[in-house]
């Protein structure tokens, strides 16, 4: 098993009355509620924290790319990385991702995790979502029904300007390319592993299972719709005649611990409430425009009942509602135990990205919990995939020397 | 009074289409509007009292095939004449309301030669800051009739009218249709529905006719004045008692209106 230690980000800030005063946490929120001065406290404590999480043996640590989101405040995820591949040595840097499709021209994905891979001596994993309707269509304005076609187009490029030793014509119907040249290149080879954010559509299933890419699967509403979708996706990896490998697919969990079920209730509840209530306050015309999805995907989510996630949804939910649907699993090192164990079984999945950081939560508290997750819990589900182990092809290589950072030098100290 | 439709190949195999033909006279090619068109529609009947009418429905709408060769305006625009050819038309009168208008003008805009007679109704396709066009992929279902009527308790009437949303199986086939609908309208009317066509105007030679809704709180009158700037010689007639769906709420006025091109 590993861990991924994740944060979204979140704006601290919201103001109590934000569901009656404002429509939505995303897209189209007045930017007057952000307050750079106190931004600035906030991003260097977040990255305070994933640095803090490679000391107490996370795997890897993970950023993701929103827009226009008071809930997500990484547009720029290589940024985030680029800062995290000088202070960490060790972690694995997830990336999840840059959103392929939204780059013009898209290689410059390419530069950017490669630069990522080279810095940080090949600790990068490579994330390559669609990026939501949100983000994509609201938030970047690319056209819903040709969002798939620049995609792909977009991770032939990449793919091909990784892979090639001299400079390549790439003529694209959406990017045009007479010199597709990528300096620098990735330390992995062929290329660094890739992780495929989805969400329950067929084609993206099948994307990753042709391509040895991870699926990763990140939603907060919990098992019930993860455990439909995930028995759909390891029944077409059957179908492919893929092998079963729990390191092919990838959950993110809301995860809360501490000393008590009762402390983690009293000492998380507020923060888990700011997130579920503020955070996902989204309005419901921005959750997918006409096109974003395909049709082969809205005609399976109906066939298999899987449930539209709704953002709202989970507002009005009691803590130990949040806990029974698995929105989050909280409580004592053992009670976080044995559900990781089930979820985990359940799934089969071979990363967990650990949501720990939940929405306004404190730097101590956070620190709580993560540490407690790392020496009560994570020791305890590390084996569960013992068999499989040896499968390194989901998961970096880095170099076995890497250089670290010097120290700074000073005019004293010549 | 004759009614037909039918599905014809077109583009050498490359699409097909659903056509709805009724009435006699002069030919005239009706364009449907983002929301699509049905074979029993009025406003249709209304035009094939006077004129032979001919409404295909774009790739993506009813059972028109062929959405995913169509990416741009261009495509969007060389596809309706590909659908005059296959008809065997020449120099109908062209009618497009809405999302229709825009392609009618850019088909007289990029083949001036080929439209000389040309109604938009309330045409999308220019922006004006002042007057910025809401943006209808992100409504509600219920925010809709008051955008697009005059009278919106009509509207919603008209909107509601033959199936039920909490029934599974309406609802899917619902959004099935208006994914489809709305992925294609997107291509030329996301998230701006500005191709560029205030550039061509200058091109269109057609004697034109503007048709709007005195009351249109989707694409404002003002864009009726400024398509008429843009057109040599075209001619604005605005209609009361009417919003975005003219053609709806008004249909005879609409049909009036039309009768200058005769």
């Amino acid at each position: 098993m590993r861990f991924v230690w994740f944060n979204l980000m979140p704006w601290p800030d919201l103001p109590e009355d934000f569901r009656e005063k404002y429509r939505s946490v995303w897209v189209d929120i007045p930017s007057a509620l952000y307050d750079p001065v106190r931004g600035h406290e906030v991003y260097n404590t977040y990255l305070d924290q994933l640095e803090f999480a490679e000391t107490v043996g996370y795997d890897g640590l993970g950023v993701n790319e929103h827009h226009a989101n008071a809930y997500g405040l990484m547009p720029s995820p290589c940024l985030m990385a680029a800062a995290l591949a000088r202070r960490t040595s060790r972690a694995a840097l997830v990336v999840l991702g840059s959103s392929i499709a939204l780059y013009d021209p898209p290689i410059r994905v390419a530069e950017e995790f490669a630069m990522l891979d080279v810095i940080s001596g090949g600790r990068l994993v490579a994330g390559f979502p669609v990026g939501t309707s949100m983000d994509t269509n609201y938030a970047y304005g690319r056209v819903p029904g040709t969002l798939r076609e620049r995609y792909a187009e977009a991770h032939e490029l990449i793919r091909r300007a990784w892979a090639a030793d001299e400079p390549f014509v790439f003529n694209g119907r959406y990017t045009k390319l007479r010199y597709a040249n990528c300096w620098p290149k990735p330390i992995q080879k062929p290329h660094p592993p890739i992780f495929i954010p989805g969400g329950g559509s067929v084609e993206t299933y099948d994307f990753c299972i042709e391509n040895n890419y991870n699926y990763s699967y990140l939603s907060f509403f919990g098992f019930l719709r993860a455990r439909r979708l995930m028995e759909n996706y390891w029944q077409r990896v059957a179908e492919l005649g893929a092998d079963d490998s729990p390191y092919r697919a990838t959950f993110a969990q809301i995860i809360c611990v501490g000393e008590t079920d009762a402390e983690a209730e009293r000492i998380y509840g507020p923060h888990v409430s700011y997130f579920f209530n503020r955070c996902l306050h989204v309005f419901p015309g921005f959750a997918d425009a006409p096109g974003y999805r395909t049709i082969k995907t809205i005609q399976s989510e109906f066939l298999n009942q899987l449930a539209r996630p709704n953002l709202g949804q989970a507002a009005s939910l009691s803590w130990g509602e949040l806990i029974e649907r698995g929105y989050i699993v909280a409580g004592s090192p053992d009670t976080v135990r044995e559900r990781m164990e089930e979820l985990i079984k359940t799934l089969r999945v071979g990363n967990i990205i650990c949501g720990i950081h939940v929405g306004d939560m404190p730097p101590e508290k956070t620190r709580h919990s993560t540490e407690l997750f790392a020496k009560k819990v994570m020791p305890h589900l590390r084996g569960i995939w013992k068999d499989y182990d040896n499968d390194e092809r989901f998961w970096i290589h880095p170099l076995p020397q890497r250089v670290t950072p010097a120290p700074i030098a000073t005019e004293a100290a010549r | 009074m004759s009614n037909r439709s039918y599905v014809l190949d077109i583009a050498a195999g490359r699409r097909k289409i659903r056509v709805f033909e009724a009435g006699e006279g002069r030919p005239l090619v009706f364009l449907h509007g983002a929301g699509g068109l049905s074979e029993d529609s009025p406003f249709l009947a209304a035009l094939a009292g006077r004129w032979h009418v001919f409404a295909p429905l774009l790739p993506g709408y009813g059972d028109s095939e062929g959405a995913e060769g169509l990416r741009d305006m261009l495509d969007v625009t060389l596809h309706s004449f590909d659908v005059l050819d296959a008809l065997g038309l020449d120099r109908p009168i062209l009618v497009g309301h809405s999302m229709g208008g825009m392609i009618a003008a850019e088909m007289a805009a990029v083949a001036p030669r080929e439209v000389d007679r040309l109604a938009l109704i309330a045409p999308a396709g220019l922006w004006l800051d002042a007057h910025p066009v809401p943006d209808l992929f992100s409504k509600l279902p219920h925010e809709l009739p008051a955008l697009l009527f005059h009278d919106p308790a009509f509207g919603e009437r008209m909107m509601t009218a033959g199936g039920d949303l909490d029934d599974p199986k309406f609802l899917e086939a619902f959004i099935i249709r208006n994914t489809r609908q709305l992925a294609m309208a997107g291509k030329i009317l996301f998230p701006i529905p500005d191709r560029g066509l205030s550039e061509r105007l200058y091109r269109i030679r057609a004697k034109t006719v503007l048709i709007w809704g005195d009351n249109d709180r989707v694409i404002a009158p003002a864009y009726g004045d400024a398509f008429c700037r843009g057109i040599a010689g075209a001619e604005l007639i605005r209609v009361a008692s009417a919003g975005h769906m003219v053609i709806v709420e008004q249909p005879a006025a609409v049909v009036g209106a039309l009768t200058r091109l005769d």
